[in-house]
């Protein structure tokens, strides 16, 4: 598999040896593209028809929608109050802010099997936020649907923060001081200056918090009651289809999210690219 | 800079502590995006995240402590440290290999490569999981058959778990290593090797120092995800107590069997290791602040 490309990208004499790129193809090839290529084929051999009927059984659709729905309004939350977040960080000044900059980064650092025990702990009937929710809007939040948005709220919330952030910093203030001179109020200078400035970072981050939303097993199947058709996700549909044995749903399954992750990471570099010239455009 | 322009200036008297509240519409939200943000952070995550230390402590020291009496998680801690102590210098070498090898040429399709690189970060990890166990299950694995005859065992043992962490692992130091190096150029590389260095002396004295702190930046963040790995792992480990059960996965397991006191001790080292690189990480990013600035006085100066 490997000494094919190797050839081709070997680079001219002149540059660096080639056992860098050695090292980068056989280390590929082995750690990514086997696996990768493992499933594909054990994929392909399932035929298009069987593949149509596993992907799409009721049990499978109902793990569909609670993933990737509860997923997006999950991003969606996070891209309004990201973006409030990320403008606390960078437009003011007040105490305890650092605190808050390091609090983003937590839950990229914490293992999210902790974050779901911490998170449980919190919003089941008897933790500090689930208990008042309970009783004054008979809401549950672990172990039932609300809880796994909660769970995909906290592990993709850094993503919008961390990609909005920088493109806001390196914003001109001279564009905001002139639309304040031709008398613009506050709001229409941050609906029609600010914001579509920052759109293409706003989509990325929702995006990158979106995939990884979708892909979450660790903290959300703590906090998930896992009952299908109510709030059992995609991932643990894989790994109790991989319980019964069942490898040919599991692998169409694992199919369609490797799927979706390409075509995700397809969507994010293309928001890059807006952004970037966005920025160019602009310098 | 002399000329004195005042006009335009003087309509937007510079925001004096007192006098902001001239503009209405300017003071709210100066207090309440903050607070908002403050708030949403707290409930998001300050809190569980307290939750975890309040729970872990929540009959004192002693109680705590006890836990680490516990075979299962010290087994569990074990194997945790060890794969992460096979996998980040894997990745270490792989990083800084891919690195030097992508960075400074530019080639057809380098976005492509770069963005394979990135594909353990958008795959789900339990799908990554998934596709080891298709490559090496002794039964239904494409090369079970090769690896069953060599007598290995790699799904439901160390291996996979190892392997497991790496993939998820992997993309980390070649992501914070490249950027460094596509920015600094490589005149230096070049003028190290007309004064006659090799290969290796040109990596250890010049390539390697110059990245050495997004280095260290990529192996902070490789080893705190290659010690909380969650999803991976659980699909290749099988967790077998005491004999593939990492520590992540002991967390979910002793909360499941309502052990918690056990959960919540095993989730205070998990959680302690990983504030320690969260002010690691704090303090790397600003000494690299640090280094990009006095590199781009060097170039501008």
């Amino acid at each position: 598999m490997t000494p094919a490309p190797l050839r081709r990208w070997r680079p001219p004499a002149l540059s660096l040896p080639s056992w860098p790129w050695r090292i980068t193809w056989t280390y590929l090839g082995l750690i990514l593209f086997l696996p990768l290529g493992a499933m594909l084929l054990k994929a392909a051999r399932v035929g298009p028809v069987g593949f149509w009927e596993m992907a799409t059984t009721p049990e499978a659709l109902a793990t569909y929608r609670v993933s990737f729905g509860l997923a997006l309004v999950a991003s969606l939350i996070n891209g309004v109050f990201g973006l409030v977040v990320a403008s606390a960080l960078v437009r003011s000044r007040f105490p305890g802010q650092r605190l808050l900059d390091a609090l983003i980064d937590l839950p990229f650092a914490l293992p999210t099997a902790v974050a779901g025990l911490a998170l449980t702990a919190v919003y089941s009937t008897n933790g500090w936020l689930g208990q008042p929710l309970n009783e004054a809007f008979g809401l549950k939040v672990a172990f039932a649907a609300p809880g796994v948005t909660v769970a995909m709220v906290f592990i993709s919330l850094p993503f919008v923060v961390r990609t909005v952030e920088p493109v806001l910093r390196s914003l001109e203030k001279e564009q905001e001081e002139a639309s304040w001179c031709l008398g613009a109020s506050p709001l229409q200078t941050t609906v029609r200056v600010v914001l579509p400035q920052l759109l293409p970072a706003i989509l990325g981050g929702v995006a990158q918090g979106y995939s990884r939303a979708v892909g979450e097993y660790g903290s959300v199947v703590m906090i998930s009651s896992n009952v299908p058709f109510k709030d059992l996700i995609t991932p643990t549909l894989i790994i109790q289809k991989l319980e019964e044995y069942d490898f040919e749903a599991a692998t169409v399954i694992g199919s369609v999210m490797l799927i979706f992750s390409l075509f995700s990471l397809l969507v994010i570099n293309l928001l890059q690219v807006w952004g970037q010239r966005y920025q160019g455009n602009q310098a | 800079m002399t000329i004195v322009v005042p006009t335009l200036e003087t309509p937007r008297p510079t925001p004096e502590p007192g006098k902001r509240s001239r503009r209405r519409g300017l003071d709210l939200p100066g207090i309440l995006i903050p607070l908002i943000a403050c708030l949403y952070v707290g409930v998001v995550i300050l809190l569980p995240a307290l939750s975890v230390v309040v729970s872990a402590f929540a009959k004192g020291v002693g109680p705590f402590l006890e836990n680490f009496r516990s075979p299962e998680l010290l087994s569990a801690l074990r194997l945790t440290l060890f794969a992460t102590a096979v996998a980040v210098p894997c990745n270490v070498i792989f990083g800084l290999a891919a690195a030097t090898a992508i960075a400074r040429r530019e080639f057809r399709g380098k976005a492509l490569l770069l963005s394979v690189i990135d594909l353990p970060f958008s795959i789900s990890p339990v799908v990554v999981g998934l596709m080891l166990v298709l490559l090496y299950s002794p039964n239904h694995g494409l090369l079970g058959g090769v690896v069953d005859s060599l007598g290995w065992r790699i799904i439901f043992s160390w291996p996979g778990i190892v392997l497991a962490t790496i993939i998820v692992t992997f993309p980390f130091m070649a992501r914070e290593v490249i950027p460094l190096l596509e920015e600094e150029g490589w005149d230096q590389e070049e003028a190290a090797r007309t004064l006659g260095a090799t290969d290796w002396q040109v990596f250890w004295k010049v390539t390697l120092p110059s990245v050495r702190w997004a280095a260290l930046y990529g192996l902070i963040l490789t080893t705190a995800r290659a010690l909380g790995e969650f999803g991976a792992v659980a699909v290749v480990s099988g967790n077998i107590e005491g004999q593939t059960q990492t520590l992540p996965l002991f967390v979910e397991d002793a909360y499941k069997n309502y052990q918690t006191e056990l959960a919540f001790g095993a989730a205070m080292v998990l959680g302690g290791v990983a504030i320690v690189s969260l002010l690691l990480k704090i303090l790397v990013e600003q000494v690299l602040e640090q280094d990009k600035k006095a590199s781009r006085m060097e170039q501008e100066g």
